[in-house]
């Protein structure tokens, strides 16, 4: 009993490997061709281009504006300034503080992540077990859901919110974010429990394991690299949302990182230098969870398009 | 171990089926408070007057189409040749030349970089555009096209193309293209890394079997990588003309829709209408228009997907 029991685990095992691990075999040494050189130089070129903005932005944001003005790629003089990084921060030049507006888009942000991850969980538990027409239809539903725009909801919501004093409130927003990110969570962690075969839990049931056991020795650990997908695409999308923002954050000293952005800019003139800095203050948080999570993230992205 | 035994063990099993029904309640509700019952309300507020209240049928539909301040389709204009030609025409002036730029690039470079040293790092910063908010891309594009501060200009001038440096998105004839240039640069990653995936889907001894009969490159990448990537290309295509429909950021922060609405798209326009108009049946209507126009790509594309 006890070595069927290890089997299923040693299947599960190697299923979630292929799932979440790019299997490498050991490669031949490739040869220096001339096809192999022109496409390290194309792909070379490629990076160039995408970092070059990057890195204008990264030296106008720790120079002073006036040797910014007029190209950034312009080296003399040179003078090495983070004040930029602080004006921003304390909100000096603009009047909107971007430290305390970033610390509001964290008070959105983390509830918005983990409440619908813990309701989409339950949905996508309960639909795996489904019968397959009603599945269908589920599914169907769910994908259509996933492509309704922010504008088709936000006029009723709006006058919603208005009526609950839920504008300039945190709470309307969490729970609008978390309604969104339902239908797209719902269908991974579907896919991702149909194939989780049932069995293990029976055979664990039956190996007489208590139901907290069975959920933190086999259900957390294989349900792992998904949660930790769903929470950096989450995370995420909410950070970077400004649409719903805009509209139900209206009170300037309420309003999150990326609306701060725009007020950055003038009507008819943008100070470089602080613009960047701003810029960088707001995707440093994104891209570092994109970084530290890279693989969940882009299995998150890219599990429901393979599979259809 | 026998106690448990002599109990059936799927007493458990069918006892937590019918729970697990109840775990669909929460998901369900969420969707009908913040979804299903704000679309509802959207097409029927548009059906209705802004000032009295009453039904009016499709005269909202009318006016944002053609009588609005920034018409979705300008008649006019659309005779003349000139911008602007409204926020539908633009939206589909951006996919027609965003998509086929995006899905082919995608697919090339997801081909390219997985031959070559350092590929991996390049995906990674080819797919920062992605991660960063769009506020944020925004004001890169912003940065980069900028008359005296931006490198595409100071390029243009070094090749001897002086005449022509502006900051592009401040000019009726050049804003649209700017911006569908910049969204080029933030969305290719994604088809890229999608792509990526679905190369990882196509088993090697197809390859090893084209190379024994002595197949070119350029042969193998049109009869064996593009007919197996079909499905992978589906997903592209759909999630890049869903992304395109719903722009709406970029153009707020880069150009306001402006000037004069040369820039102006569906989702912009929505916004514009409704909350600095204060016209919510207007902003309804086009609520409506561009939902119908996300389900109704959307379910295109699943039913073609389902097809072999």
């Amino acid at each position: 009993m006890k070595g069927k029991i290890t089997n299923f685990f040693d299947k599960a095992k190697a299923n979630l490997l292929l799932f979440f691990r790019k299997i490498k075999l050991p490669k031949e040494k490739p040869k220096i061709t001339r096809f192999s050189v022109f496409t390290h130089i194309a792909a070379w070129f490629i990076a160039t281009i995408w970092l070059i903005p990057f890195l204008g932005v990264f030296i106008a944001s720790i120079r002073p504006y006036s040797e910014v003005q007029f190209g950034w790629w312009n080296l003399q003089p040179f003078h090495f300034d983070l004040s930029n990084f602080a004006d921003a921060w304390i909100g000096q030049t603009s009047g909107y503080p971007l430290g305390k507006a970033m610390f509001n888009s964290l008070l959105v942000t983390i509830p918005a992540t983990f409440l619908p991850i813990f309701i989409s969980a339950l949905a996508a538990y309960s639909f795996a077990r489904f019968r397959s027409r009603t599945k269908d239809v589920l599914f169907f539903i769910l994908v259509l859901l996933q492509t309704i725009p922010q504008q088709a909801v936000i006029i009723p919501i709006y006058t919603l919110f208005s009526n609950l004093h839920l504008i300039n409130n945190y709470i309307g927003l969490i729970l609008l974010h978390t309604a969104f990110g339902l239908p797209w969570q719902v269908l991974f962690l579907r896919n991702f429990f149909s194939t989780l075969p049932i069995e293990i839990e029976e055979a664990a049931r039956v190996d007489g394991a208590s139901y907290f056991k069975i959920f933190r020795k086999i259900v957390l650990p294989i349900t792992l690299p998904a949660l930790a997908s769903l929470i950096a695409l989450q995370f995420v999308f909410v950070w970077n949302d400004f649409f719903f923002a805009l509209t139900t954050i209206t009170d300037p000293r309420l309003a999150l990182a990326p609306q701060v952005i725009p007020l950055l800019v003038g009507r008819y003139f943008a100070n470089y230098s602080l613009l960047t800095a701003g810029s960088i203050l707001v995707m440093i948080l994104p891209i570092a969870i994109y970084v530290s999570l890279q693989r969940y993230y882009v299995r998150g992205l890219t599990a429901g398009a393979v599979k259809g | 171990m026998m106690k448990n035994k002599n109990k059936n063990p799927f007493f458990f099993l069918r006892r937590f089926f019918t729970i697990s029904r109840l775990f669909l309640i929460p998901a369900f509700i969420f969707l009908m408070i913040f979804v299903f019952y704000p679309i509802v309300a959207t097409v029927y507020t548009s059906f209705l007057s802004n000032t009295t209240g009453n039904f009016v049928g499709l005269e909202n539909y009318d006016f944002v189409l053609f009588h609005g301040v920034y018409p979705l389709i300008n008649v006019p204009n659309i005779v003349q040749g000139a911008p602007p030609l409204g926020g539908l025409i633009n939206n589909f002036i951006w996919i027609a030349i965003h998509l086929p730029v995006v899905v082919l690039s995608g697919m090339f470079m997801a081909v390219l970089l997985r031959d070559v040293k350092g590929g991996t790092i390049i995906k990674s910063i080819v797919f920062l555009g992605v991660v960063i908010p769009l506020v944020v891309g925004g004001v890169l594009f912003r940065f980069i096209f900028d008359k005296d501060a931006g490198i595409v200009n100071a390029f243009l001038s070094l090749i001897g193309l002086g005449d022509i440096t502006r900051s592009w998105y401040a000019f009726a004839d050049t804003a649209l293209l700017s911006i569908i240039l910049g969204s080029i640069w933030i969305w290719t990653g994604f088809g890229m890394i999608v792509y990526s995936a679905g190369l990882q889907g196509i088993p090697e001894e197809l390859y090893e079997a084209a190379e024994i009969d002595g197949a070119s490159r350029w042969k193998t990448f049109w009869r064996i990588t593009v007919p197996m990537l079909r499905s992978t290309s589906i997903v592209v295509v759909t999630m890049t003309v869903l992304w395109e429909l719903k722009i709406f950021d970029i153009v707020y922060v880069v150009t306001r829709g402006g000037p004069g609405g040369a820039s102006d798209v569906l989702a912009y326009e929505m916004y514009n209408v409704a909350f600095f108009g204060g016209n919510f049946a207007a902003g309804s209507a086009i609520a409506v228009l561009l939902t119908l126009m996300t389900i109704g790509f959307a379910a295109y594309m699943v039913t073609r997907m389902s097809k072999p």
